[in-house]
Order: C-alpha cells, then structure tokens, then sequence
C-alpha cells in the first residue's frame, strides 16, 4: 500500500508541475476583462502540489504494510481488463456490433465454460439487441466494421 | 400557488408515455441497482446518451426513475445476499440478512420496499413545500452566492465525507483540473492539451462515470471474488399484509429516520452516513437493543428510510440551485445542460412543466416502483444468479456501448477504460470517487461563478465573506474544510480516541 500511496502522490504531484507550466503559459494574472485563463487552474494545481506532498508524508510516517494487490487476486483482475482492453481494440477494427459478440463468446467460452447453446445465443442476441434500441429506435449510431458496410449499413 | 403547480406537474407525470417511461426506467433501474458494477450513477450515465432525442420532461422522467428503481434494488441484494449493491444499503444488511437467513426474507423485504416508500414520499413531500421557496430565495442569488454554494458542497466531503480528508481534497482538485482541459469559452484558448488534438474536446463527465463506477467496480469484485449464495425470496400477499399491519408500530422510528435522512441528504454524499446514523439511533432509542444485528426489523426500516429520504432529499439543491447532492443527481445535472435547459432557479420561472412534472413524477415513481418490486423480487433476484462471466462482458459491452454513444467518438471508449482502472486503484486507496464526479460536473459552472465574482470585486477574495448570503456560507464552507483539522484536538480534550472510526464514502 505504502508504495502505491507513493507512486501516485508522485504522479499527482508531476501532474500538478504539469499544469503549473501551462497555467504560466495562459497567464495566471489579471487582464483587462478578468482573471486569465490560467489563474483558475493555476491555484488548483498549487493546493494539489501541496495535497501531494501531504500525501507523501502520510505514507511514509504511516506505513502500511499490507501489500496493495496480491498475486493470486490480480489474476482475476487482469482476467477482466485484457480481454475488455482487447475488445476495445477490436471495436475500432470491426465496429462494435461485431467486436461485442466476438468478445462476449470468447469471454463466456474461455472463463465461463458455458454450453455453445447459450455462447452463441447470447453472443448474437446482445448485438442485435444493442442495435435495435440504439441504431434503430433512439437513432444512436455505433462504430461499424467491414461486416456492416457488407451489409449495406 | 403550489397546489396548482403541482396539479400541472401531475398532468405532465400522468400523460401514458411518461407513465411508461416510468416503469422502464424503475425496471432497468432495479436490475441496475441489484447488478455488481452498475449502480444509480453509471445507469444513470448510460442511459442518458439515449435521451437526447426525448423530449426533456420525458427524459427526466425516466431517468430519476431509474434512480428510485436503483435505490429500491439495492435493498434486494441486501437484505437475499448480504452483498450490499450500494453503499447506503450496507446498513441494511445488518438485519436484513440474519432475517433472511431465518426464513424471513419475505418480511425484511417488505419492510426495506416499504421503508424506502415512505422515505421517499416524506422526502418529495418537503421538496414540493420547500422548493419554490428555496428557488426564490437563489433568485436573488449572484455569482459570489453560487460559488460559496459550491465551495460548500464540497468543504461537506472534506468535513463530513469521512476518511482521509487530504485524499478527498485531492479528488476534488483532479476533477476540477480535468474540467479545465479543453477550450475555454470565455477566452477561446486551448488549455493543459499541450498540442493534442484528442484532448481539445476535454473529458466528459458521462466517461468518467462510466468508468470510474462501471469498469472500476468491476475490477474491484473481481478481486474480492464473486459469490453470489443467497437465500431464496418468499414473499406472497399475505406476508406483505402482515408485516404492514406490524409496522405502524415503529412510526418513531419513520419519522426519526425520515428527518436525518433528509437533512443529511441534501448535503453531499448523505446517504450512506444517514442510514448509519439512523439505524445507530433506531439502537439507541430501541426497547431491545440487543436485538439489533440478530434480524431485527426496526433494524431494516431505519437505514432503507432514511438512505431513500436522503435520495429524494439530493435532488433538491439540484433542482433548485443547480449544485447536485450526488453523483447521481449530477449526471442528471449533465442531463439538462445536454437538453439545453439551464439548471438553476431559472427553471421554476422559465419551464414550470419540467420542473413540476419532475417533482410529481417522483410521487408517480415511488408509488410504482414499491408495487413493481414487491410483485417481481423473485425476478430481480435470479439476476444475481447469471453466471459471472455472463455478467463480466455483458457489463462491460453495456459501459462501451454507454461511453460511445455520448459523443459517437471512439477515443472516449479508451477513456472508459483509463477512468476503470484509476477508479479501481482509487477505490483501493481509500481516494473518494464521488468528489471527483461533482467536481467535473460542475468545473465550468464554478469557474465561471469564480471570475465573474471577481470581476465583480476587482480581484478581491473578501468579496465571498462581505455579502452577507454568501459570507454566511462561506464561513460554513470554511468551518467544514478545517473540520479534520480540529477535531484531534477536539477529541483529546474530551477525552476520546483521536482516531474517529473512518467510513468511506462512495
């Protein structure tokens, strides 16, 4: 815990850095119709400088030892995040239709072990029924693939 | 005058399409609320991409439907599973389960969807009394008075939100800077993008929220590890007959809960701290105090009272002033901007139908959705038993398909997904999410406040302690901000513990 409080009052703090230097480049002060542009964020990113550097005597006066993640429960946890990021992906590639049936198979597939029956049945009827409250009644449209244009979309 | 305003918003809330969208909404809401990952404010945020085309008295409808459906669900997987779906229930499984557990899940459910009712209703009652009057007064209110508010509602998460006070400070800080990015109207200047096109649009609250809430959450139970082993629900007629004829006898109790409920909820993030507060004081005052975390009813009826009133009670200063009481109620905010109505007390001038219609529709709602959850909680309880890895990508597809559709742009989907992991890290490090939602919400709005106050003071701070409406709260807002910072010493001279029992607040 001690080292994840760390890193990211680190990060916060770069990231306050950050919008100290653009704050100066929009100026911080006063112009003839009110206060610049960067005067807002400006006295933002100062108190979270500070905040950070608060943060970084918390951890370390106070150290928790606990660990932040262990190894046997990131496993799950990576379980979730790549094949979501790796949908994402495919989104962009083959539009989201196509992307979530390809992503909600492989899911149920690999993780779950559940029967073809219910991997292909749901695997269809969320696109299709994704498309129909979006692209059809509420006129939402959603990233389209190869398999759309196909299709005269 | 009231009445008649009342009898307009009824006409509104009554016509058979907004009726419908009623029950649409109160049903996607308590399959939101049941579901791991999917609370109030991330259906709330889904959704709302779909309204666009609705026409706003509609679309605030079925939204603060969905927020009541929300609340009442979170209830079922209490009180069945013991997993509470939403912060505020956590209390409730105290009783709710040992109830259950004794084969009575009939009765605690009945008493939570009946608690929740009456919550709600006492609630809506004193917004419909008190609204106009509270938007009258904000009539008179000028920029200087709208930022004080502001820094108010968010001094409450530091002073009143528990837990690490500098942590929460920090969430406000980085929700605020987020607000920033992007174009500034007032002066047309490209700020903290540092060259990047993509970042010009800035971030969009509705992302965040999705992410935070929906991606972060789950993550979040994937590690705890999903176990949904829950108790059957046996409810039928006669059991909902008798437990009603018993709860009368706990109207103290109602009444009691309903008032703090209330009180605390129109501040920030008051849900979860009322119904701790309450079922603390239902102990308190209670005959049998031993009783309390054995499966006591009174037990269930304080928390779900008092989270449901604060619920109600969060949708006052945003129907009224602008400024939402939670993260739900601030996407809603969002909501009318998108709409393009101007939240604030303009509204109860400019459009008494909307207003109106969104207050009786909370009467409408609550009357519906106690009945629709008491006929199907069968229903909504075999949604925890879909398999996990069902629920995994179903969730995750919905919160893409959500994220997408606010501005059919694709680089919001990878901002999803950054958001799920910082909430996910967030919520590990004890940082509170629901600051940092308000504070990109409203970004713009105190900004704005904020200059124009000092345009108007020519540069001077004072400006917010010299009025008089303002000053008052300002120093409120001061006094919460430097509340951690007192109470140690406090503590120590009454002799407590320094450390207060820390609660984390979503």
């Amino acid at each position: 815990m001690r080292a994840a409080d760390l890193t990211t009052a680190l990060v916060l703090m770069a990231g306050g850095v950050l919008v100290v230097g653009d704050s100066f480049r929009l100026g911080i002060g006063w112009s003839t119709d009110g206060p610049r542009s960067g005067f807002f964020p400006f006295w933002l990113a100062v108190v979270l400088l500070l905040c950070g550097a608060g943060l970084v005597v918390q951890a370390v006066r106070r150290a928790d030892r606990r660990p932040f993640v262990t190894r046997d429960a990131v496993r799950p946890v990576l379980k979730v995040l790549v094949p979501a990021s790796a949908f994402v992906v495919l989104i962009q590639v083959a539009g989201l239709y196509v992307a979530s049936a390809v992503y909600m198979g492989i899911y149920m597939r690999w993780i779950g072990r559940h029967s073809w029956l219910a991997v292909i049945g749901l695997s269809v009827a969320f696109p299709v029924l994704t498309f129909l409250v979006f692209e059809i009644w509420f006129l939402v449209p959603m990233p389209k693939g190869p398999l759309e244009a196909w299709l005269g979309y | 005058m009231g009445f008649e305003n009342l009898l307009l918003g009824f006409q509104v809330a009554l016509q058979p399409y907004n009726l419908f969208l009623a029950v649409v909404g109160i049903m996607l809401g308590t399959i939101i609320g049941v579901l791991p990952g999917l609370g109030g404010a991330n259906g709330v945020a889904i959704l709302l991409p779909l309204t666009f085309s609705m026409p706003p008295n509609s679309a605030i409808i079925l939204l603060t439907s969905l927020y009541w459906g929300a609340l009442f669900g979170g209830a079922i997987t209490s009180v069945l599973f013991n997993i509470p779906g939403e912060p505020w229930s956590v209390a409730t499984t105290f009783d709710g389960f040992p109830m259950a557990q004794r084969g009575e899940s009939g009765q605690a459910l009945t008493a939570a969807f009946t608690s929740s009712f009456v919550g709600a209703l006492f609630a809506v009652i004193l917004i419909t009394l008190f609204a106009p009057i509270l938007a009258e007064v904000a009539l008179k209110f000028g920029p200087p008075e709208f930022f004080s508010i502001q820094l108010l509602t968010f001094s409450s998460f530091i002073g009143l939100g528990g837990g690490n006070p500098v942590k929460s400070l920090v969430s406000i800080l980085i929700g605020f800077i987020l607000a920033v990015v992007g174009l500034d109207i007032v002066t047309g200047t490209l700020r903290l993008t540092f060259g990047v096109t993509e970042l010009m649009k800035g971030f969009d609250f509705i992302v965040a929220v999705i992410g935070l809430f929906g991606i972060g959450e789950i993550l979040l139970t994937m590690e705890e590890g999903l176990s949904f082993r829950g108790t059957r629900a046996k409810i039928n007629p006669k059991v909902v007959w008798q437990t009603w004829k018993v709860l009368p006898r706990y109207y103290r109790t109602f009444i009691r809960s309903a008032f703090i409920g209330f009180w605390m909820g129109f501040k920030p993030g008051g849900a979860t701290p009322a119904s701790f507060m309450s079922y603390a004081f239902a102990k308190r005052f209670s005959k049998h105090p031993e009783r309390f975390g054995k499966g006591e009813i009174e037990g269930v009826v304080a928390p779900e009272t008092a989270a449901h009133a604060a619920g109600g009670a969060s949708l006052l200063p945003m129907i009224t002033l602008g400024i939402p009481g939670s993260p739900t109620a601030a996407v809603m905010l969002g909501g009318l901007i998108i709409w393009g109505l101007q939240p604030g007390p303009m509204l109860f001038k400019e459009k008494p139908d909307f207003v109106w219609g969104l207050i009786a529709s909370m009467y409408t709602g609550n009357v519906i959705g106690v009945l629709m959850v008491l006929a199907f909680v069968p229903f909504f309880a075999a949604i925890l038993r879909i398999p996990f890895a069902i629920l995994t990508p179903l969730i995750v597809s919905i919160c893409a398909v959500g994220a997408y559709s606010v501005h059919s742009s694709m680089i919001d989907v990878w901002y999803m997904l950054i958001f799920g992991v910082i909430g996910y890290a967030f919520k590990k490090l004890d940082y509170p999410l629901a600051p940092l939602v308000l504070a990109l919400v409203l970004g713009d709005l105190a900004e704005n406040a904020l200059r124009q106050s000092l345009i108007m003071s020519q540069g001077s701070v004072l400006i917010f302690f010299t009025r008089p409406i303002s000053g008052a709260i300002s120093a409120v807002a001061l006094f919460f901000f430097a509340l951690p910072l007192i109470t140690p010493y406090w503590r120590r001279l009454r002799g407590l513990p320094a450390q207060a029992p820390a609660r984390q607040e979503m």
